[in-house]
């Protein structure tokens, strides 16, 4: 254990979908808004481009840089809280999403999300929202609608912050 | 991946207790589940191939270590399919109720 990272969680979940569909889902800006509670991630995706999550307004959620993209098997994003001052402090988190193809038509991802520090809050506090981003991307894939569908007014930085404790 | 494997994974006790151990700390290899719990290391093995069957846990390599993650994914499921349409809400205050109901008589016993 001694090389593993301190604060580390793993999710996995089987989608009846095909891995280049999945991978589309998973790196196109106006897909991903639909199942990432109305926040936006968006980046140039390559190696080395840059990262980001923003909240409808405008305002930046949280940042990064790819530092693996091999369509349509894996990516990894170097990512950073940017809007809770206790999060950003400390500091950079490794995010790995995987996509194997699974029996009966499915493929499995798996995405995890760690970071190189016991106890880490901040990994603790996506541990609550990552379960319910994946439900909504598993469903939209297979039935085309969000398991919970968003009240008119949603405020997803209240959501995330309601998350983040 | 069937909602009832899931129920059927989390009516053993022994392994609700390997998931509480996941949940305290992730990540753990087989030898430090074991040492954890009153079982035979077959036993463990046994109750983690159902675990993972149901997806509530997943397995990472690394090295020569197997690394065993509880995977919250089909808890949210069950939560979402069978928890918050009852309004969890409503479900959470009773549970406060019930938690400081039997904490307080947990107090009388002691005293």
């Amino acid at each position: 254990m001694s090389n593993s990272p301190k604060s580390s969680f793993l999710y996995v979940t089987y989608i009846r979908t095909t891995p280049e569909r999945l991978w589309s889902a998973l790196t196109t800006t106006e897909f991903a808004q639909q199942y990432w509670l109305s926040a936006k991630p968006q980046a140039e995706w390559k190696v080395g481009g840059a990262w980001k999550i923003t909240f409808p307004d405008g305002r930046v959620a949280d940042t990064g840089e790819i530092t693996e993209f091999e369509p349509p098997k894996r990516l990894a994003i170097r990512w950073r809280n940017e809007f809770m001052a206790e999060f950003k402090a400390e500091g950079w988190s490794l995010c790995t999403m995987e996509i194997e193809p699974a029996a009966g038509g499915a493929v499995k991802l798996t995405v995890s999300h760690s970071m190189d520090r016991e106890g880490s809050k901040f990994i603790g506090a996506v541990s609550n929202g990552w379960p319910q981003i994946l439900s909504n991307l598993k469903s939209l894939l297979e039935t085309g609608a969000i398991v919970v569908p968003l009240p008119a007014d949603f405020d997803p930085e209240k959501k995330f912050r309601k998350q983040l404790g | 991946m069937s909602m009832d494997a899931v129920f059927r994974a989390l009516a053993d006790p022994a392994r609700r207790r390997l998931l509480d151990s996941l949940h305290g700390r992730n990540g753990q290899t087989l030898g430090e589940l074991c040492e954890d719990h009153d079982m035979t290391r077959q036993a463990v093995t046994k109750h983690l191939a159902i675990l993972e069957e149901a997806n509530l846990v997943a397995t990472q390599r690394r090295g020569r270590e197997k690394l065993h993650f509880i995977n919250p994914v089909p808890l949210n499921a069950i939560a979402e399919r069978w928890i918050r349409k009852f309004q969890q809400r409503h479900l959470s205050a009773l549970s406060a109720l019930k938690k400081s109901l039997e904490k307080d008589r947990k107090g009388e016993r002691d005293e």
